[in-house]
Order: structure tokens, then C-alpha cells, then sequence
């Protein structure tokens, strides 16, 4: 039995989505900056962290985006066999809804046609859609608007079996550490482990997507998770790079099956402007 | 936490000289805005000779790309961006006269030395706190270069615009301290 979704019903779907991501920080990101800024040492971090606090209410109260730059946009769809969509593609719709969303919440459009010869797109279309076919009448749609600072500090590396455990953990706090201030943060760190040289970024991205205090479900990469940021804020970077306890707020680690001979290693910076939505239709 | 320091602008040499590294300062007057692809035309007009479309002796650049302004406001969202990618172009902007740069993240050693030798300094705002940011710009002009979009050059009045001095004319280094 198939189930129909409109273009309409997904284009303003994700239209509302990207408006209400642009303005309104996710409690549990409020949350984790707050409980930073309670056991942060360093007076100017806690300087930062309160202003990074205060930003997010201005953004709410006067509906402004909470960073300047409001991201490229980028979907994870979860899209159901039994699920038809009427009266136009998906891909269609999700960029109608990004065109939408976009221009109505005076959003910045930060997205440029061809990569060396960058003229501006001007709706902040091509939206970037990772499609994952499953079963079911599922229609699953998450949303994030990432930011260039951030993303330009991240990496994707092919390590070997050899460097295991040890050698992603020091991959990742290498990695955070020659991105110093730049990234923004406090950030989220993002780590895809396994999987091929593309699918290790592509995890490490769609791991972002979840809660902030969200751990991964299996025990071991939990404590991965932990020890990992334990290392990261030992760092001592600091929010903007001043100095301080809080680098990063969380680290999630997505594993995915991989070649015998292969640790890729996908490491997707994030910073503290986390805007993420998951429409559920 | 020590108290703001307040600064007008244009600045002279006499207040670049007062800044430490480390030193909150709030900002009001006149900067101007240009990031990645506004600098390169700059530098290209000036390449050629010609008169760059921003006054740069004892002005002050600010690296933003704004938000599209809504309606009843002065400007969008106005948060720093980062400030590295503008290091090759800084040095010559330096030379003639320009005395402070505001962005996040560090500077080359390049730009550091070029800041020592001109006597000019470099201002971290907060990246990310856009919306707040915002909330201190009274005026906002699109000077050239429209078809940038948020690119585009433009000429700010700013009202205690919030700021760390992040490197001065002694060498300090906020990043590096």
C-alpha cells in the first residue's frame, strides 16, 4: 500500500524548518552552553559563553538569524518504499523548500553555482540531500545549515588497522587542535569511523544530527565519545580559540562496516550556531 | 574582567598604541565591511593604480558577510567571520593606513609583523554572536561591489560594538598567550 506525501506539504516542510533553525538555538545546545559556562575557570571564556547565551535570546526575541552565516544547506532522508511523492521529485521539493525558507526568513544565501568560478546561486539552492532507501511508509527528513568556518576545518583521513583505537582518538584531538579558534567554538565534533573514503564523512556529518547529550547506543563507542572530549578540552582552547575548558561541547562517533585493509576516518567540525531539524511527515 | 575600553573611530596612532592584547574594547564611529571576495577586487583596484572604493588610512575593516536586512531594521545578522582567509591581502591594506581589522580566529605571522610595523591592531568579536552583534549597528550603506550580495562593501555606523584586542603593536597575541 503506498502512501502519498504532496511536494507541497515537503517544500514547506523544510521551508519552516530552515526559518526556525535560522533563529531559535536547540534547547539542548542552550543547555549544554549553560552547563559549560557554569564549570568554565577562564573569566574571559565565561565572558564569551554568556554572550553566545545572550546572542541566542536576541536571535529569538527579534527572529534573527543566530549567525550571519545561515549555512548551506544539507539533508539526511530516510525515504520509505511505500512512500510516493505527488506532484513533483523529492530532491524538487526539498529545494523548493530551501528557495522558500531562505528568502522568507532573510536568510543569507551563501551557496555559489561552480566552486572556482563562484557566482552566488542566489536562493542558497543546490541544497546537498543524502537519501537513504528503506522500508516502509517512512518519510524522514533531517535538516542542518552548516556553516563555511567550521566545515573548512574538517578532514577526512585514511588511516590504517594499525593506528586502531589510539590513532583515531589522536587523529581527532590533532585535528582540533590545528583548528584552533577558527572553527568557532565551543563546537561538536563529529567522527565517522569505517565505511569507504566518502561514506567515513558522510556519518561523521550525520552524526551530528543527533542530541547534543545524545551518546552513541553501543557502550564502547560511548566511551569513545567521552574520552575523546575529555582530550579535546584538555586542549584548553577555549571558546573563540581565548583560552578556557570548553572546546567542545559533545563528540559523536558513527561506525560503519569497512575494508580489511582500511580506517577511514571522517572528522566533521561543527560550531556552537548548531541548527539542525528532523521533519517527520 | 577589566572594564571596555571605549574607541571612535578613525583611529590614530596615539589609541592603537594604548591597546593590549587581551583588552576589551567597545567600538563606535564609522568601519567598513569586505571579506574574501571584496578584498580581492580591492587589492586588484589598487593593482591597477586606481582609488579603492573605502577610505583605508585610520579606518578600520570589519570581516562580515550580513544576513539579508528585514524589514524595519538596520542590517541582518552581522557576526565576524574568520579572518585567516583575508591574512595574504592584509599586509598591503596595513600599508596604507589601515589601523584595525576585526574578525574571529588568528592571524598569520605575516599579518602579526605587518601590524607591528604599521602600528595597527586586530579586534576579535565573537563568531556567532551575529544577532547581538547586530544590535550595536545603528547604520548600514552598500558602498560597491553590490553584485558581491553579502559581500558587498558596506559602510557601518556602529554604537559600542563589543571586542577583544586580539593582537597589538608589541607583539601580543591573544591566540598565543
Amino acid at each position: 500500500m503506498k502512501r502519498t506525501v504532496e511536494f507541497e506539504t515537503i517544500a514547506e516542510a523544510v521551508a519552516d524548518a530552515a526559518v526556525d533553525a535560522a533563529f531559535n538555538l536547540p534547547p539542548d545546545v542552550l543547555a549544554g552552553i549553560e552547563r559549560a559556562r557554569g564549570r568554565e575557570t577562564s573569566a574571559t571564556a565565561r565572558e564569551i559563553l554568556d554572550a553566545l547565551i545572550e546572542n541566542a535570546r536576541i536571535a529569538r526575541e527579534n527572529r534573527m538569524p543566530l549567525c550571519q552565516d545561515c549555512g548551506l544547506a544539507v539533508f539526511f532522508v530516510r525515504l520509505g518504499s511505500e512512500v510516493g511523492i505527488e506532484g513533483g521529485g523529492l530532491a524538487d521539493a526539498i529545494n523548493e523548500g530551501v528557495r522558500r525558507g531562505y528568502e522568507r526568513g532573510y536568510l543569507r544565501k551563501s551557496t555559489v553555482r561552480d566552486p572556482l568560478r563562484r557566482v552566488n546561486t542566489g536562493d542558497n539552492t543546490p541544497a546537498v540531500i543524502h537519501c537513504e532507501p528503506v522500508g516502509g511508509d517512512e518519510l524522514t527528513i533531517g535538516f542542518m545549515a552548516k556553516g563555511g568556518g567550521c566545515e573548512n576545518m574538517s578532514l577526512v583521513k585514511m588511516l590504517t588497522p594499525a593506528h586502531g583505537r589510539s590513532g583515531v582518538i589522536d587523529l581527532v584531538t590533532e585535528t582540533v587542535r590545528l583548528a584552533g579558534g577558527n572553527p568557532c567554538p565551543p563546537i561538536i565534533v563529529g567522527v565517522g569511523i569505517g565505511g569507504t573514503f566518502e561514506l567515513a564523512a558522510q556519518i561523521a556529518k550525520k552524526s551530528l544530527l543527533r542530541r547534543l547529550d545524545q551518546h552513541s547506543p553501543d557502550p564502547e563507542l560511548a566511551a569513545l565519545e567521552e574520552e575523546m572530549l575529555a582530550r579535546i578540552n584538555a586542549l584548553g582552547i577555549g571558546p573563540q580559540g581565548l583560552g578556557g575548558d570548553t572546546t567542545a561541547l559533545a563528540v559523536h562517533v558513527e561506525t560503519a562496516p569497512c575494508h580489511i585493509a582500511s580506517l577511514p576516518v571522517g572528522i566533521n567540525i561543527e560550531c556552537h550556531s548548531h541548527r539542525t531539524r528532523m521533519i517527520e511527515l | 574582567m577589566t572594564q571596555a575600553r571605549k574607541l571612535t573611530t578613525p583611529l590614530d596612532d596615539a589609541a592603537i598604541a594604548a591597546l593590549h592584547a587581551g583588552d576589551r574594547v567597545s567600538l563606535s564611529g564609522v568601519i567598513y565591511t569586505a571579506r574574501d571576495a571584496a578584498h580581492q577586487r580591492i587589492i586588484e583596484c589598487l593593482k591597477r593604480g586606481e582609488q579603492p572604493p573605502i577610505p583605508i588610512e585610520g579606518q578600520v575593516i570589519y570581516y562580515v558577510g550580513p544576513s539579508p536586512t528585514p524589514p524595519g531594521r538596520p542590517i541582518g545578522s552581522a557576526g565576524p567571520t574568520t579572518s585567516y582567509r583575508m591574512d595574504p591581502y592584509t599586509p598591503q591594506l596595513l600599508k596604507l593606513g589601515l589601523k584595525a581589522t576585526i574578525g574571529k580566529g588568528p592571524r598569520s605571522a605575516e599579518v602579526a609583523e605587518a601590524m607591528r610595523r604599521c602600528r595597527a591592531v586586530y579586534l576579535a568579536a565573537v563568531g556567532g554572536a551575529a544577532a547581538l552583534i547586530a544590535s550595536t549597528v545603528r547604520e548600514c550603506e552598500i558602498l560597491a561591489y553590490p553584485d558581491l550580495g553579502p559581500e558587498a562593501v558596506r559602510r557601518l555606523v556602529v554604537e559600542d560594538f563589543p571586542a577583544i584586542v586580539a593582537n597589538d603593536i608589541y607583539g601580543g597575541d591573544v591566540y598565543r598567550m
